[in-house]
């Protein structure tokens, strides 16, 4: 039953990101990638880490996506055929992935069987909010907060960014 | 395999029938909001089917039903199509997670059922913010896609709008969250029984008055309700995202607006007023010996709290008048974010300092 859950969650992430990027019209891709987003909180879902699914819908379906959007629909982008000629590009960034990849399958070939999960383990997955909260703060604080930090430094220079626009329009 | 069917069996029954409660909820919503206004504006609101009108809403649904279908040229078919299905099936599918009654489980031979909840997951209330987030595509893509410029405004104001008031609804109930430990609703809901000072509205350490307030107005922004029904302001944008729409699509829209008051007036009831706790400690039908039908009271109270905030939507509507698009993003960012936040500060440093002296 897992297996085939899987398969099918995996299958349609995968469709779908090669739909993202291969369908001509940008509405269609970020469609796509709502689509693919939903898989993924359906692969949280199977792994028991309901929280992680719930965040991942509200952060990049919810917020993230719908902002694309906003933004392809303010620029009316129907038809951009801008960014479908950087070959070079991607294969400059396809061909090492693809390299990894191989060395990662053939390096160990049988994957490790998941054992099953030990009667802690199951009761520390079905409060999975909890132990993530604990984890982030207590062995990952450091990285944590550079992570908040990161964000509001990206957040200030937004403003900083879209102010200086405003008082050089005000002041020509 | 028998008890994999047995189960499907009975979640697809407690499925249709929270849905079709939540249908006639709607209908009846539709016919009292009218009324309601009515006699606040001193009229009588519907009279014509039905003895004072009651019929209104099947005669509204039947019309709906049998009216053209238009699809305007140049709209985007498939797009126009997929959004009144996008905006309401996240509206409806909140509802599993709302406990409508007590706690209680049902033997049925080998297993439980909960009679009153589909489905008890231990994120419940994240569950819910999800999917109302993913309810602004319906709108969004309904504006986009029906190739008109009024229809493209309303949906670009109304992406901002939820967006901006979806953040306070998420942080206004994370005092709640705090307070109870736990994220399913009906974990909350049953960490607030007895007398109605353990409702989180008024429960100490932290009462969550602040957080309830801000809760409202956030969810009556995010259903696109008066006074924040920008995205579909009649005097600037005709009727906003859904001005090209007609017939059963225009339903489904309309359908999905009143199905999202019911669900934030679910939440509201099970996150601050308690669920379907009485006021007072056990239930009266209790206390005159009849436990075993203590669940038609626990429900009634819920239907009652729901109601109660359903009528301040009506009574909003009647009231106030609509707010510009520069003040609502500068209400929702400079005077409803910053209270979540300060109410989450004190809430936790409340509840720390609580435990510290017990």
């Amino acid at each position: 039953m897992a297996q085939l859950f899987f398969g099918y969650f995996a299958g349609v992430i995968a469709l779908t990101a090669v739909l993202v990027v291969a369908l001509r019209n940008p509405v269609y891709s970020a469609l796509a990638l709502l689509v693919l987003f939903f898989h993924v909180a359906g692969l949280y879902v199977t792994l028991h880490a309901e929280f992680l699914a719930a965040v991942q819908l509200i952060v990049y379906a919810g917020a993230i996506l719908v902002l694309y959007l906003f933004v392809v629909m303010l620029l009316n982008l129907k038809q951009d055929d801008r960014y479908h000629h950087q070959w070079r590009v991607a294969a400059f960034v396809c061909v090492p992935l693809l390299l990894e990849f191989l060395v990662l399958l053939a390096g160990n070939g049988v994957a490790p069987q998941p054992s099953p999960l030990t009667d802690e383990q199951t009761a520390a997955a079905s409060d999975n909010t909890m132990a993530i909260g604990t984890t982030l703060f207590t062995t990952y604080l450091f990285p944590f907060e550079v992570a908040s930090l990161i964000l509001l430094v990206a957040m200030i220079g937004a403003i900083i960014l879209a102010k200086r626009d405003i008082g050089e329009g005000g002041q020509p | 395999m028998t008890e994999l069917g047995l189960r499907l069996a009975v979640s697809f029954t407690q499925i249709a029938a929270v849905t079709c409660i939540v249908i006639v909820t709607v209908l009846l919503l539709t016919l009292a909001e009218r009324k309601v206004l009515g006699w606040m504006q001193d009229r009588m609101g519907p009279m014509e089917v039905g003895p004072y009108g009651i019929l209104q809403p099947f005669a509204d649904a039947i019309k709906l039903f049998f009216k053209e279908d238009i699809v305007p040229a140049g709209a985007n078919k498939f797009l126009f199509t997929m959004a009144p299905i996008l905006a309401l099936i996240p509206a409806l599918i909140g509802f599993a997670v709302i406990p409508w009654g007590p706690n209680q489980s049902l033997e049925i031979g080998s297993f439980t059922i909960k009679p009153f909840i589909i489905s008890d997951i231990n994120i419940g209330i994240l569950y819910i913010l999800a999917f109302a987030s993913i309810g602004a595509y319906g709108i969004i893509l309904g504006g986009w896609s029906s190739n008109s410029k009024y229809s493209l405004l309303g949906g670009l104001r109304s992406a901002a709008q939820v967006i901006s008031y979806e953040l306070n609804v998420g942080l206004s109930i994370v005092g709640v969250l705090i307070m109870a430990g736990s994220l399913s609703l009906v974990q909350i809901t049953d960490a607030q029984s007895g007398w109605f000072w353990n409702w989180y509205v008024f429960a100490f350490p932290a009462p969550q008055i602040f957080a309830l307030v801000v809760y409202v107005i956030s969810a009556v922004a995010e259903t696109n309700r008066v006074p924040f029904d920008l995205p579909e302001a009649e005097s600037e944008l005709v009727a906003g995202f859904f001005t090209e729409y007609s017939g059963l699509r225009f339903a489904f829209f309309y359908l999905a607006e009143y199905a999202n008051m019911v669900l934030v007036s679910c939440v509201a009831a099970a996150m601050f007023l308690g669920g379907w706790n009485a006021p007072y400690p056990g239930t009266l039908i209790g206390y005159l010996g009849l436990p075993a039908f203590a669940w038609v009271e626990n429900t009634m109270w819920f239907a009652v709290k729901t109601y109660s905030f359903l009528f301040l939507f009506f009574w909003l509507r009647a009231t106030l008048p609509r707010l510009r698009y520069d003040q609502l993003m500068r209400f929702g960012w400079k005077v409803m974010l910053p209270i979540a936040l300060a109410n989450i500060v004190v809430t936790a440093l409340a509840v720390f300092f609580h435990q510290q002296m017990k």
